[in-house]
C-alpha cells in the first residue's frame, strides 16, 4: 500500500477512465491470481477479457464488484478510489460502509444468473430500486417494466425463475442489474451456462445495450465471435496479467504474442 | 377394565392434560424458534462477542440433560431469588433446550443458500441486514423446514418431562390416574396413543403442508 499516493490518476476532465486498476494484486494464499494489474476502461467503452481458464479473467470482475478484496494496489471508479478511502491524506483499505457508498456505480451479471428464486421476474428487478434506492414502488415498477420489455421478458414478468429457461433467466438478470442504473456493467461469462440455442437471445440483448446505450462494459466471455463484434477493445489474459490487448481486429486477426496465437488457435480448433 | 371403558371414564382428565401439553408445546415451540433464529444468526455474526455468546448458549443447553435443566430452572433458580411459575419454567427449559439444537439448523440452512445468492444481493448493493432478511432467510427457511419438523416432534415428546415439576399435562394426569387406579396398561397406553396422534396426525401433516406452501412460494413446486 506504500506507493499508492505516488501514482495518482491523471484527472483530466472527460478523459478520466471510468474504471482504473492500478497495480492490483490478488492472491489466494500462495496462488497469485492478479499480478500488478493495470487496466483502464474509458466511459462508454466495451472491453472484453478473454483468456484460458485460471488466467484471472473472472477475478478482474469480482474484485471490481467488490465480491473479493484485493491484496495490493487500488481500483478507481470515476476517478475516485473504490477499494480504498482517503484518511489524513493516505489511502487506507475502505470500510464496508464506504465500499457500499461507491458500489452503486457497478452492476454485474453472473454465469449462473443468480436470480432470487422466491421472487417473480418483476420482483427480482424491483428489489434493488425499492429496497436499496428507496424508490416508490410504482416508479420502480415502471422502470422495471420498461427494462423487461427491452430484454424481451415482459410477457414472463410474473413468473418465478424456476419457470424460466436459462436464456430467459439471464435476460431478467440483465434487467435486474440495469434497474440500478449502474455506470459500469460487468458480464461474467453470461452465456457459459446456457444451451447453445438460447445463447443468441442473451448476446442480442447485450448487443442492443452496446448499440443504444452509452454504458461502460467489462465482459468476460468465451464467445470469440461475439467479443469480436461488440468490443472496442479485447484484452487477452494470461497468468494474472494482460498479455496482449488491442482492437478486436488487431487481436483476433493479427495477434503479436505467441501465447495469444496459441490460445486463439486452440479456440478455433475447438469449434 | 377394558380400554374403551377406561377411556369412557377418564377422558375428561386426559383431554385437559392433552390441552396443557398442546399449550406447552406451542409456547416452547415459539420460544425455541425465536431463540434458534437469534443464536443461529449470532453464530454467523462477524462480531466475535456475539459468536461467543451463541456458542456458549448452544453448548450449555445442548450438552446437558433437559431434565437437569428443567430442575435447575424450577428448583435451583428460586434459591437465587428467581422463582418461576411451573408452567413458565417448563416452557422455558424446553424452549431453551430445543432452541440450542435449532440454532445449528438455522446456521446450517443459511450456509446452504447458494453463494451466488449472496453475491447477487451484494451486486445490487443491498446492506448486509437486507441481504439476510430479503434474500437469504426466505430461502434458508425452506431448506431448514424438514429438519425443523423433526425437531418439533422431539420437542412435543420432551414436553412429557414437565409432569415431573407437576405441570398437569397429559403425562401428569396419566400418572395421577395410575396412582389412583393402578390401571397402568390402560392409562399409559392412552398416553402413548395421544402423543402419537399429536405427532403423526397434527404436527407432521402441518409441517408437510407448510413445506409445500413455502416451496411453491419459491416457485420450485
Amino acid at each position: 500500500m506504500t506507493n499508492l499516493m505516488n501514482m495518482p490518476l491523471q484527472l483530466t476532465g472527460d478523459t478520466t477512465p471510468v474504471v482504473s486498476f492500478r497495480k492490483v494484486r490478488k492472491a489466494y494464499g500462495p496462488i497469485v491470481v492478479l499480478e500488478d494489474l493495470n487496466l483502464d476502461v474509458a466511459a462508454g467503452e466495451t472491453v472484453t477479457i478473454v483468456g484460458p481458464s485460471g488466467s484471472g479473467k473472472t477475478t478482474v470482475l469480482r474484485v471490481l464488484m467488490t465480491l473479493e478484496t484485493i491484496n495490493g494496489g487500488c481500483i478507481y471508479v470515476d476517478g475516485k478510489p473504490l477499494t480504498h478511502m482517503e484518511k489524513n491524506g493516505v489511502l487506507v483499505p475502505a470500510s464496508q460502509k464506504y465500499i457500499r457508498s461507491r458500489r452503486s456505480d457497478i452492476g454485474m451479471c453472473f454465469q449462473h444468473f443468480n436470480l432470487f428464486p422466491h421472487m417473480t421476474a418483476l420482483e427480482n428487478c424491483m428489489e434493488g430500486p425499492v429496497q436499496v434506492l428507496n424508490m416508490p414502488k410504482a416508479e420502480a415498477r415502471d422502470r422495471c417494466v420498461e427494462l423487461l420489455e427491452m430484454v424481451g421478458m415482459l410477457h414472463k414478468m410474473d413468473q418465478h425463475p424456476s419457470r424460466l429457461s436459462g436464456g430467459q433467466q439471464q435476460r431478467v438478470a440483465i434487467a435486474r442489474a440495469l434497474a440500478m442504473r449502474p455506470k459500469v456493467m460487468l458480464f461474467d461469462e453470461v452465456t457459459s451456462a446456457l444451451d447453445p440455442e438460447v445463447i443468441g437471445e442473451v448476446t442480442n440483448v447485450i448487443r442492443k445495450l452496446v448499440a443504444e446505450h452509452n454504458l461502460t462494459m467489462l465482459m468476460v466471455t468465451h464467445q470469440m465471435g461475439f467479443a469480436r463484434d461488440i468490443s472496442d477493445r479485447v484484452c487477452f489474459f494470461y497468468g494474472g496479467k494482460i498479455e496482449e490487448q488491442g482492437t478486436p481486429a488487431e487481436l483476433f486477426s493479427n495477434p503479436q504474442r505467441e501465447r495469444t496465437q496459441q490460445f486463439l488457435r486452440a479456440v478455433k480448433e475447438a469449434i | 377394565m377394558g380400554f374403551l371403558e377406561f377411556l369412557a371414564q377418564y377422558w375428561p382428565r386426559l383431554l385437559s392434560g392433552t390441552w396443557v401439553t398442546i399449550l406447552i408445546f406451542a409456547c416452547s415451540a415459539v420460544l425455541s424458534i425465536a431463540l434458534s433464529m437469534i443464536a443461529g444468526l449470532c453464530k454467523l455474526a462477524p462480531t466475535p462477542l456475539l459468536r461467543a455468546v451463541a456458542v456458549c448458549y448452544v453448548e450449555l443447553f445442548r450438552g446437558t440433560s433437559l431434565l437437569v435443566q428443567l430442575y435447575w430452572i424450577f428448583f435451583v433458580l428460586p434459591l437465587f431469588g428467581l422463582t418461576i411459575e411451573k408452567f413458565t419454567a417448563g416452557c422455558l427449559a424446553i424452549g431453551l433446550n430445543i432452541g440450542a439444537y435449532g440454532a445449528e439448523l438455522v446456521k446450517g440452512a443459511v450456509l446452504a443458500v447458494p453463494r451466488g445468492q449472496w453475491e447477487a444481493a451484494l451486486a445490487i448493493n443491498m446492506a448486509p441486514a437486507q441481504r439476510m432478511r430479503r434474500v437469504i432467510l426466505p430461502q434458508a427457511l425452506v431448506i431448514a423446514l424438514p429438519a425443523w419438523g423433526n425437531l418439533l416432534i422431539e420437542l412435543l415428546k420432551a414436553t412429557a418431562l414437565v409432569s415431573l415439576i407437576s405441570v398437569s399435562d397429559v403425562m401428569f394426569e396419566a400418572k395421577q390416574i395410575n396412582g389412583q387406579t393402578f390401571l397402568s396398561a390402560q392409562v399409559f397406553g392412552a398416553a402413548l396413543v395421544i402423543y402419537y396422534i399429536l405427532a403423526r396426525c397434527l404436527l407432521t401433516p402441518g409441517m408437510r403442508s407448510l413445506e409445500k406452501r413455502m416451496r411453491s412460494k419459491l416457485g420450485s413446486a
